[in-house]
């Protein structure tokens, strides 16, 4: 069984108050250093079978109408390879 | 006259959005996520809240439900659909309008009234309001804050599709003080503030928000 992972993040240019508060927690906690914080998501699709090349076009698909919003979101797709 | 109702996973202010039908004179209908049929109704409300609990992103999984296909058809045909809270995510998610809503730049839930000035009496929803009549209703939201790329914004302000901003401080961090937004006809409309909250002044700030349901019932009757 393959896995096709896709992460997703704001553009860049949409504020992220999440990393915001995640940046924040950073320097209360004494580590320093830290520039920026973005907060994504991670999907992690496992198929039934082979990563073929029509398999991964449907979870494009779907990551295009559903896991993110072109409006505010990018995204990457990546196969993982066999699971098992 | 009938006022549809949407009520998804999750929703909170169906019940008070249908009784703000009955206060303007029509007919509530409440309408189920997992049913296409619209029931015969004359416009639909999509109601705040968090359904399916905000997952992926507000209203991204709503966008699926059967009853959003229906109303996404019809809107297209001109029934009016007005979006609140919740319901104006839901409505950019289905790219009935433009843009999209994020969390609050400060992060914090809101509950406020809030004042807000009617730029667009032209919609099926403001036309009870004089042109920038300026209104105070209820806001309470999390993920509140309007954005959209600046083509968008230029377009939206150019087209007159702003139908109200946010007037003193900018609660939630919306591009150029967006409080709601109308498509290019005007049947649709999506706002964050709640107008169903401000029909009574038993429990409401002001009833300035049951012009919205009155003048829904105006456009249905008039077309």
């Amino acid at each position: 069984m393959a896995r096709v992972v896709v992460d997703v993040m704001l553009k860049p240019e949409i504020l992220d108050p999440q990393g915001k508060a995640v940046h924040g927690a950073f320097g209360r906690l004494g580590f320093d250093g830290v520039a920026d914080v973005r907060q994504g998501k991670r999907f992690e699709i496992t198929l039934d079978g082979e990563a073929t090349e029509e398999r991964v076009a449907e979870i494009r698909k779907a990551a295009d109408t559903l896991l993110a919003n072109p409006v505010i979101e990018d995204y990457t797709l990546h196969v993982e390879g066999d699971a098992q | 006259m009938k006022i549809g109702v949407v009520t998804f996973p999750g929703s909170l202010d169906d019940a008070d959005a249908r009784r703000a039908a009955t206060v303007a004179g029509a007919e509530p209908v409440a309408l189920w996520h997992g049913d296409a049929d619209l029931h015969g109704v004359d416009a639909v409300v999509l109601p705040g809240g968090f359904s399916y609990g905000d997952y992926l992103r507000a209203g991204a999984i709503s966008r699926f439900a059967p009853v959003m296909e229906t109303i996404i058809k019809k809107a297209g045909e001109g029934l009016p659909v007005l979006g609140i809270c919740n319901g104006f995510q839901v409505l950019c998610e289905s790219h009935l309008l433009p843009g999209a809503l994020i969390k609050n730049h400060h992060r914090k839930f809101i509950c406020k009234d809030q004042p807000l000035r009617i730029e667009n009496n032209r919609t099926a929803w403001t036309s009870d309001y004089d042109a920038n009549h300026e209104i105070t209703i209820v806001l309470k939201n999390q993920d509140g804050s309007y954005v959209a790329d600046e083509a968008t914004l230029d377009r939206l302000e150019g087209e007159g599709r702003v139908v109200a901003r946010y007037l003193a401080e900018n609660p939630n961090g919306s591009y150029r003080d967006i409080a709601g937004i109308t498509n290019e006809r005007g049947n649709v409309v999506g706002l964050m503030p709640h107008p169903e909250h401000c029909v009574e002044t038993l429990t409401g700030p002001t009833t300035d928000g049951l012009g919205f349901f009155t003048s829904v019932l105006k456009a249905v009757v008039s077309s």
